[in-house]
């Protein structure tokens, strides 16, 4: 596989200015000549697919939910960091790079990330000229806040919601384009391959959820813009839907996956209250600023209310472990403390599978300095929110938070053009790889969707395209495509004719909890070499038991489960399998064996690269590849919150 | 709701559930659940309903869902003839079983309107939504065009009054909960948003005109005042919108027929 990054020579400041000066156009009678597919339809699709049309291309955008608006973009609550400096605290571009790169523990690339953090101020201009309601100081002019332990003041937003506000955006700009007929929206159409004609990306296949029907489609490039994939831990703060079959299919026909155990575990969500679970909430990492973390000290205190539990019984750990972070402590530091207290048998909260996963977020003593009345100001649409879902009053008793998966760092390889090792096939967004390495800051997630979907793909696929002659894209008729669709009906008509006695939704449990427990919070050599046997195992019983009921010909729910839960099976042992050979501990990923007393020990000597997966065959491993990452104008450092 | 030995409070209910393919007549199922949580929200519940229906070897009710933490606006469910339940201010996927009672008969159907129809049991095709704002729910700015952010200054409480309706997500509870099928809440909140910014000026007659013209012509009733939509809005976006945005038509439409007098300008249109 030949992974070259396409880094463009130069300083680091003006590498993308340069590449840019030097990126092919297409003439604008020419570009209506050009088909694109978008795959999604979140802030980097759906930022992609309004661009490339203004543009005068031919687009058709597809996605699985109902309409685009409803892509998980949706659902970030914090905000959008920019470096535009209005704060007048010292803010630059240099300086949103150098926290993005040190918040990713040293494993993203340094040209990626400055070029993020360049374009960052012009997501802004462009989501407030498209009347996002960002919030606003008296005097007219756009409010910033500080997150994620930043010190700088660069965060924008929406109150809770900035991903709706900034989704809406998007979607109205891609609206705006589907009422002039220049972009085809296919809503619930899933993808389910990806199809290459001479080694190109010339198209995709879909299954038309409503009708059943497969379908193929051709193009002169295919953008995947296809989000994460943390629902291969069951639970997680992702939607139901999201999967990582598109992803996944690519991979199989050839692109490079890279650092998939790169996972963020978000520290402050709803904790898990029953067998019967679907999914968990996240609650604004704000409250950690006045809620203080505790457990019983005394295993045996944990089945009594919070209330009998006298002060000197209580353990704040996290003020015990890092006295100058205290409950601050950032979100990997953080969650993995929370594990190990419950690890010990002093979680509180319901007895769930015989464990109580739980720890007490504690606001009495806020409550006793501040009065009720300015905690409910701070934070009560959230206390509003914890009580409707867990029927729990927290100004009367503390929350119990316990962490979950929310974002995932891996992703399709790309270079510097967000081109996949597939010539022709494109990935933005969560999608692909590029900008967070080992951890994601707060409040940059929505920056980069936006980035690749605005401001770099429109660049870098009208560079590919130029070097594609005008109709000479292949019809569906053609046998590349035929074979895809065969393969595609294959594989459904296999799903639904096992008939065993198990449905889809047991094994996607059974695989979350094999994830969870062993390439969660920690993961160590022993326990990841037992979950991929595990995980073969799980593969081989769901191709002979699972139970697919419902039609091929109509709205099948548990149809799409089972072709879902069937690739992250599959992922799920390329992700074991990354986690065990990366013998590290970086952000996100904390190898037991590599620490110094309880903190993520790098080996900058061995593991500064990408790892990037390639596919052998059904039911073999994958196969490693590197990327080595070189810093050029950063010094790599320590984190430490001690 | 805990009790003091950990385990939970359990509800056996009787459920009354929609059952449709599409195109052809629908009917309702029963069917008994036993051991529900009290904790569960009302779509693990028919999780459970389904885990169920598949060890029976029949086929699971299909319904639209997906972020679960009521910001996506893909769940739909009329329960006991309430768009999104009982509770005010939420949608299904936040509404929880403590909120009903042991032995309990809950009716489950789909979104009914004539501009939703049944794709099959309780998800509709709410494509009309789209349609609205296709036709100009949006302020027209190209990539890469915009000027400096803090060029615009926007008074707070416009961007506070903005951001009100901008909550909306688009569920279609309000069209369910309308005896006339009326979109008037949704188109309200859209107008409300985009036509009090000052970004969203130049376009103003437009999209309303437009945004009104594609509402009728997809089916929705008209708006007489009852209120429901406002009762089961799980974002409480008030009836206000609906005025403004009747105010808004009126001042296009009046707009227009003068200008429509005088001489077609020569820029077009």
């Amino acid at each position: 596989m030949k992974l070259d990054s396409k880094i463009p020579a130069g300083p680091l400041a003006d590498k993308w200015n340069n590449h840019k000066a030097k990126l092919r156009l297409v003439n604008p009678a020419n570009r209506r000549k050009y088909h694109i597919i978008v795959v999604g339809s979140g802030l980097a699709g759906s930022a992609a697919a309004a661009s490339f049309a203004e543009m005068g291309y031919e687009v058709s955008c597809f996605c699985y939910q109902d309409s685009p608006r409803r892509a998980h973009s949706i659902a970030a609550q914090g905000g959008i960091n920019a470096a535009k400096n209005y704060q007048n605290d010292g803010d630059s571009v240099r300086r949103l790079f150098q926290d993005t790169i040190k918040g990713g523990d040293y494993r993203a690339r340094e040209a990626n990330v400055y070029r993020l953090a360049q374009v960052s101020v012009n997501i802004i201009d462009q989501c407030v000229a498209q009347g996002v309601p960002f919030a606003r100081e008296y005097g007219g002019l756009l409010a910033n806040r500080s997150f994620g332990g930043a010190q700088v003041s660069r965060t924008f937003y929406a109150r809770g919601q900035t991903g709706q506000q900034l989704l809406i955006g998007a979607y109205s700009a891609l609206s705006r384009q589907i009422g002039l007929g220049t972009v085809k929206m296919h809503t619930r159409h899933e993808m389910l391959d990806l199809v290459l004609v001479d080694g190109k990306a010339k198209g995709i296949v879909t299954r038309d959820l409503v009708t059943g029907a497969i379908e193929s489609w051709a193009a002169d490039v295919v953008v995947v813009c296809t989000g994460g994939y943390g629902n291969v831990f069951y639970l997680s703060t992702n939607a139901q839907g999201c999967n990582v079959t598109a992803t996944y299919r690519a991979h199989r026909r050839g692109a490079g996956f890279a650092n998939p155990c790169y996972t963020q575990i978000h520290p402050t969500c709803i904790p898990v209250h029953g067998e019967d679970q679907s999914k968990l909430t996240l609650m604004s990492e704000s409250l950690r600023n006045d809620g203080r973390v505790w457990v019983p000290k005394d295993a045996a205190d944990c089945g009594k209310p919070a209330a009998e539990i006298p002060e000197d019984a209580r353990d704040y750990f996290l003020e015990r472990k890092y006295p100058s972070y205290g409950n601050l402590a950032p979100r990997d530091i953080a969650s993995r403390a929370a594990k190990e207290v419950c690890d010990e048998g002093r979680g509180v909260g319901q007895l769930v599978d015989g464990k109580r996963l739980g720890v007490y977020l504690d606001f009495s003593a806020a409550i006793r300095r501040l009065g009720e009345a300015e905690i409910r100001a701070r934070y009560g649409n959230l206390f509003d929110m914890y009580e409707n879902i867990t029927g729990e009053n927290a100004y009367k008793q503390p929350m119990r938070i316990f962490p979950a998966v929310h974002y995932t760092m891996g992703g399709l390889w790309v270079d510097y053009n967000l081109q996949s090792n597939i010539p022709g096939l494109f990935v933005g967004g969560e999608a692909n790889f590029s900008d967070h390495g080992a951890n994601r800051l707060g409040a940059s997630a929505l920056m980069q969707g936006l980035a690749d979907g605005y401001f770099v793909l429109p660049y870098t696929v009208t560079d590919y395209l130029a070097g594609e002659k005008p109709g000479s894209r292949p019809s569906t008729d053609a046998p590349e495509f035929k074979a895809v669709v065969k393969d595609v009906n294959d594989r459904v008509a296999r799903l639904l004719s096992i008939n065993g006695t198990k449905s889809p939704r047991y094994y996607h449990k059974a695989l979350g909890k094999i994830t969870w427990e062993k390439c969660g919070m920690a993961r160590d050599k022993a326990g990841l070499e037992g979950a991929i046997r595990d995980l073969q195992a799980l593969r081989e019983d769901f191709w002979k038991n699972v139970k697919v009921v419902g039609a091929g010909d109509a709205l099948a729910p548990e149809l799409e489960r089972a072709g879902r839960v069937a690739d992250f099976l599959d992922f799920g042992i390329m992700m074991c399998l990354d986690a065990l050979t990366r013998e590290e501990s970086c952000g996100g990923h904390f190898r037991v064996e590599h620490q110094d007393a309880g903190e993520a020990k790098r080996d900058d000597a061995q593991f500064a690269h990408s790892a990037v997966w390639r596919w052998t065959g059904d039911g073999q491993l994958p196969v490693r590849h590197v990327e080595p990452l070189v810093y050029e104008e950063t010094q790599l450092s320590t984190r430490s919150y001690k | 709701m805990v009790q003091d030995n950990g385990k939970e409070t359990t509800l056996a209910l009787r459920l009354r559930v929609w059952r449709q393919r599409r195109g052809q007549p629908g009917a309702f199922e029963e069917h008994a659940l036993a051991a529900v949580p009290t904790s569960a929200s009302f779509l693990e519940m028919m999780d459970m309903l389904n885990e169920q229906l598949i060890k029976e070897g029949k086929d699971t009710f299909a319904f639209d869902h997906d972020c679960r933490e009521g910001i996506c606006g893909m769940c739909s469910m009329t329960i006991n003839g309430m768009p999104h339940g009982p509770l005010p201010g939420v949608t299904t996927c936040q509404l929880h079983m403590r909120n009903f009672r042991d032995g309990e008969t809950i009716t489950v159907e789909p979104w009914r309107a004539r501009a939703f129809p049944v794709l099959k049991d309780l998800a509709v095709d709410r494509s009309g939504f789209d349609k609205v704002i296709q036709a100009g729910g949006f302020i027209t700015v190209r990539t890469g065009s915009a000027p400096e952010a803090n060029n615009i200054p926007v008074p707070k409480p416009v961007a506070d009054e903005a951001m009100d309706a901008a909550e909306c997500i688009g569920c279609g509870a309000c069209v369910a909960s309308c005896k006339n099928g009326s979109a008037m809440l949704f188109v309200g909140a859209k107008i409300n948003h985009l036509n009090i910014l000052p970004q969203g000026q130049a376009e103003r007659d437009r999209r309303t005109l437009a945004m009104v013209k594609t509402m009728d012509e997809a089916g929705f009733g008209n708006c007489t005042n009852y209120g429901e939509c406002q009762a089961h809005c799980p974002k409480s976006i008030t009836l206000d919108v609906i005025a403004k945005l009747n105010r808004d038509y009126l001042r296009a439409r009046v707009k227009e027929f003068f200008s429509s007098t005088g001489k077609p300008s020569k820029g077009g249109e």
